[in-house]
């Protein structure tokens, strides 16, 4: 990528274009990745539904205050990207930095807290397939619970890994000063991923935690 | 590749040579080329196997092949028809190379994307052949469980992960198609402006986006499932397996529509050209595509109707699935008084068009048949569900895919084919197909489930007249590598427009340039401006042709 | 309709309005063909090029044909589906049986157990006239239950009952086929069924030598298994008693009321106190998934089905 006068790709009429090609693209990525995770959630639905409380009483030990604290922190790395787009609008460099940097540490603290999460499930032997142990009161599918937890859990932190992928190659756009108040899509629509793998958790995080605890 | 390219004045053929330009091209009409390698070699493979199938069926002792073997024949052919020919076939061969074309673009709105598209494509390939040669997998295509995660001793994870892996392939596609659509038509091309066979690219693709995710999800559980041992489908464990055929119909019903929709889009192309007169109905058509794409996403159930769900369920789905019939028919009425008045040739693409026509037809007044319900429950897991989907699938959009390879055969290579032989084989297509699966119903109604390695004697003569048929379609699908091929080298020049054609793919060089058009073309002109009244034509650019 | 050499036979008393409704569909699709077929001939002869048929006065207004032949289309659809919804809520809904046969079907075979206790494997013997109905269960994996002759199929699902009837009209045998894919040998899951005079049944019945019936040999597992420690008459725990519990509405811990039907008392006996407790019982049922194949669950709830009924009613 020359740093001389940027231009938009060959098949594009102006940058403007690709700034909208962009952010459509990403729109429906994130529209079949709703599919994704919506058949993943649909499925632990039904059989939440089917197996009440079973359900309930396996959900009472997963653990609430990590996935609270893993929320807030994830709402709060949307924010950062956010900051980080507005910098890149308002041309101010170091920003986009600094915002982009505080994305990426709030995302590998997400998945030092996530894996600190799974150390203590494992030690409360919670892990289907691996060391289960079917505790008082557990009824059958209480393993199919735990089951779904890990599913979803492990595909969202999946995700989020490449997220902080796609934040960490911004940097390194940012850093060769890729960015201008003329164009700054690929931000835009790395802001969007961003705000999504966000957004599953807002859904996961009621769904798999409060759970049985009204 | 040098006698191919040498006297063709240059083209995106000509522009490079090397191997990296190839395998690393961003040009949307090359990235064409090296998917229609891979589905052809996918074709010969998945034909492969239905021959060993039809060869073994002759016998009703079923002595060809072992019964395991003879499972994972068929497991094989629809893992690899469905998934590995039919679905790309027209969208990433003539799609990827016509949708910029036709709209009048330089490239997709994502052309390293196209590219990634095609490697993750034969990565899925390579997962094909891995369980293939390792022993194969003999679930069916369908993978229903337990069967499949608790009781098959095939490779059923490495096909499971074949198919999640070709999931990506197609929503990359899909989307890219989607995006390049709505955003990179040329100046003048508005929405009802755009060839039929842009809003069946379109249609398709919303299709592929929203079921193909969910069966990734599907089958990663099953995966788990698998692997781990755990019961998310397996009523031993709590689970249900109805969830998951559920979850597999949802996408696998929507996916048989992404498998004829292209086919719908190239037949109006083709019709309209060799009718030499505007499709009847345009509006309509295009909200039958669109209509056919959404009301196709509530029918699954319909897979279903003896497996256990409730009556009033059964009874909803069927009522969806007559709906879903109409814009079909609606299609097909508009093909046919298309050709009132028109001005017919019955060159190949056309005789491939009005085949499909015909076999669509069938196919789908016995889709009538099994969506009935009452009569679903005799039919079902028959043979005369095999007939039914083998005249749309292999019917329709086999045929719709070899019209729409001949017909742009002369854009895509700047060469013109043998026409003699060309008719021979939409011709010898036609009746060996009729031959191969019109017995099929019969033997359906008598009552012959599918997935039989042996039957009772007394229905022999059905299937040898369905495997004579067969060879004569395996003819039929030979045929046309050998003349395609050999125009290659010795077939006369094409022009930039052999067929007087309208859209804008035919406003440029045979082959085109690299960047497709010299100039931005400027659309004024609504598609198929053919006047069968004396024959002239406007091309969507306002020229005359 | 057995002139027809291509015809399954006809056998029961759902063959005739199948076949009925089936030649009406195919009559129509007849038409649809014909017709799209005459149409694509006919223009093809006519307008092709070079003829000298006039091209003038093309239809401009395209509207009216197409909402006409679409709102023609979807009536004719609707009636079809009309006719075959009626005839499917008759066919697929179970009615009460003159006889109950318990079957169970598992890689690769059919077991069949008749309430008298007697019990075939890939046979079935019927008495001609009279309607069967069917309990269906599946050891492994998915199966169907497939009879030609009678147009009646059902998955055999496992972790369920389905339930399916037939009354055969014909003496004879007829083909039983597994009609859902369930591994190597699916092709030889075969079966005929035997429809026989009602004389000639009853024989055949005591012929099969005194066995318990179906419902004596479950009282024998009820106490074998240790179910009347809880539900037996003398037991001191707390345990909804089961005289004439099949059928009846029961009304769970969670307010949900649903009908003591098979599925109900298996998944009771199988998955125990944990999801199906009656209200004002405490959830201490064991389960016994795993325990006890599906032969001796029919068993099992073939005695419960009797109990305030006549007592070893066959």
């Amino acid at each position: 990528m020359s740093e001389s006068a940027p231009r938009p790709a060959e098949q594009f009429a102006d940058f403007a274009q690709q700034g909208e090609v962009a952010q459509l693209g990403m729109f429906v990525f994130i529209a079949t990745e709703v599919l994704f995770f919506g058949g993943l959630v649909f499925t632990y639905y039904i059989y939440r539904h089917l197996y009440g409380a079973e359900f309930a009483i396996a959900g009472r030990d997963a653990k609430l205050m990590l996935g609270a604290i893993n929320a807030a922190i994830l709402l709060t790395s949307s924010l950062t990207m956010v900051l980080a787009i507005e910098a890149a609008a308002a041309d101010r460099q170091r920003a986009i930095l600094r915002w982009l940097a505080l994305t990426v540490a709030l995302g590998f603290l997400f998945l030092g807290v996530k894996g600190w999460e799974y150390v203590t499930d494992y030690r409360d032997h919670v892990v289907p397939a691996v060391n289960f142990l079917m505790k008082p009161g557990y009824g059958g599918p209480a393993e199919l619970f735990w089951v779904f937890y890990f599913i979803a859990t492990g595909i969202h932190a999946i995700h989020l890994t490449i997220g902080i992928g796609a934040v960490l190659a911004m940097m390194r756009f940012a850093r060769r000063g890729r960015f201008t108040p003329v164009y700054y899509a690929p931000l835009e629509v790395v802001g969007l991923y961003w705000s999504f793998v966000d957004c599953v958790w807002l859904f996961l995080f009621p769904a798999l935690y409060l759970l049985g605890r009204s | 590749m040098t006698t191919l390219t040498a006297d063709l004045p240059a083209s995106y053929l000509t522009k490079e040579q090397t191997i990296a330009s190839w395998l690393l091209t961003t040009d949307h009409k090359r990235i064409a080329l090296l998917y229609f390698a891979s589905i052809t070699a996918f074709f010969f493979i998945g034909g492969f196997a239905a021959t060993l199938i039809r060869l073994h069926l002759v016998n009703p002792a079923g002595t060809l092949l072992q019964p395991d073997m003879y499972n994972r024949m068929f497991t094989m052919h629809g893992i690899v028809m469905v998934w590995f020919f039919l679905i790309p076939s027209i969208p990433n061969t003539l799609g990827n190379f016509l949708v910029p074309l036709m709209i009048g673009a330089k490239d997709l709105a994502f052309p390293r994307i196209n590219l990634a598209s095609w490697y993750v494509f034969n990565l899925a390939g390579l997962f094909v052949l891995y369980f293939l040669f390792m022993g194969g997998v003999d679930t069916g295509w369908t993978f229903y469980t337990p069967l499949s995660t608790h009781y098959a001793n095939g490779y059923v994870v490495a096909a499971a992960v074949a198919v999640f892996i070709n999931g990506f392939s197609s929503i990359m596609t899909g989307l890219n198609f989607v995006v390049t659509i709505h955003r990179m038509r040329a100046p003048g091309m508005v929405w009802m402006r755009l060839p039929l066979f842009i809003w069946a690219i379109y249609a398709t693709s919303a299709v592929m986006l929203l079921a193909t995710p969910v069966l990734a999800m599907t089958l990663f559980l099953v995966g788990v499932e698998r692997t781990a041992g755990v019961g998310i489908f397996d009523p031993a464990l709590g689970g249900d397996p109805l969830l998951f055929q559920h979850m597999f119909w949802f996408y696998s019903h929507p996916a048989v529509y992404i498998m004829i929709l292209p086919a719908m889009g190239v037949v109006s192309e083709l019709i309209a050209c060799f009718a030499r007169k505007p499709i009847f109905g345009y509006a309509g058509m295009t909200y039958a595509l669109m209509a056919i794409a959404v009301i196709g996403f509530f029918v699954w159930g319909h897979h279903m109707f003896t497996a256990g769900i409730s009556i009033y369920s059964a009874v909803v789905f069927s009522l969806m699935s007559f709906v879903v019939a109409v814009p079909s028919a609606i299609k097909t009425f508009n093909w046919t008084v298309t050709l009132h008045k028109g001005r017919i040739t019955f060159d190949a693409p056309m005789l491939y068009a009005l085949g499909f026509v015909g076999l669509f037809t069938i196919g789908g007044v016995t889709g009538l048949i099994v969506a009935t319900v009452a009569l679903d429950i005799h039919l079902q897991d028959t043979y005369f569900v095999v007939a039914h989907f083998h005249y749309i699938m292999v019917g329709g959009t086999v045929s719709a895919y070899f019209g729409g390879l001949h017909y742009w055969w002369p854009k895509i290579t700047g060469r013109l084919y043998s026409e003699m032989l060309a008719r021979f084989a939409a011709l010898l297509t036609f009746l060996g197909f009729n031959l191969t699966f019109f017995p099929q119903f019969i033997l359906g109604y008598l009552g012959m489930p599918r997935r039989y390695y042996a039957y009772p004697p007394e229905w022999q003569v059905w299937h040898v007249l369905s495997s004579a048929g067969a060879s004569i379609l395996a003819v039929a699908y030979v045929l046309p590598l050998f003349y395609l091929g050999w125009s290659l080298f010795r077939g006369e020049r094409a022009g930039a427009n052999p067929w007087r054609a309208t859209g804008l793919e035919w406003r440029t060089s045979s082959p085109p340039p690299a960047h497709n058009f010299a100039r931005a073309p400027l659309v004024t002109s609504a598609p198929y401006a053919y006047n069968p009244e004396d024959g002239s034509a406007i091309a969507q650019d306002g020229a005359h042709v | 309709m057995e002139w027809v050499p291509f015809w399954p036979r006809n056998a029961a008393t759902a063959a005739t309005p199948v076949d009925t409704l089936f030649i009406a569909e195919l009559a129509i699709s007849a038409v649809i063909i014909l017709m799209v077929f005459a149409m694509i001939v006919g223009f093809g002869v006519r307008y092709r090029a070079g003829s000298d048929a006039s091209r003038s006065n093309l239809v401009r207004k395209s509207w009216r044909f197409e909402i006409a032949w679409t709102v023609a289309t979807f009536l004719v659809f609707l009636g079809l589906f009309i006719y075959g919804a009626n005839l499917y809520v008759w066919l697929y809904g179970t009615p009460p049986g003159d006889l109950e046969i318990y079957v169970v079907g598992k890689q690769w075979m059919w077991k069949m157990q008749h309430p008298g206790g007697q019990r075939e494997i890939d046979t079935l013997h019927v008495p001609v006239g009279k309607t069967v109905r069917l309990v269906l269960a599946s050891q492994d994996v998915i199966h169907s239950f497939f009879v030609p002759a009678f147009r009646v199929k059902r998955d055999v699902v496992p972790g369920t009952y389905e339930t399916a009837w037939f009354t055969p009209t014909k003496i004879g045998e007829f083909r039983l086929e597994c009609a859902e894919f369930c591994g190597t040998q699916h092709a030889h899951m075969l079966g005929s069924i035997v429809v026989m005079a009602p004389a000639d049944y009853a024989r055949w019945l005591a012929d099969q030598g005194a066995e318990p019936s179906l419902a004596q040999q479950g009282e024998a597992l009820f106490r074998s298994y240790g179910c009347s420690g809880c539900h037996g008459a003398n037991s001191t725990v707390h345990a909804p008693p089961l005289d004439g519990l099949y059928g009846r509405i029961v009304h769970l811990q969670d307010g949900e009321a649903v009908t003591a039907d098979e599925q109900y008392i298996r998944d009771c006996i199988l998955q125990g106190a944990a999801r199906i407790v009656p209200a004002g019982y405490p959830p201490i049922m064991p389960a016994f998934a795993g325990q006890i194949g599906e032969d001796d669950l029919m068993k099992l709830i073939a005695y419960i089905r009797s109990l305030g009924r006549e007592r070893h009613a066959p």
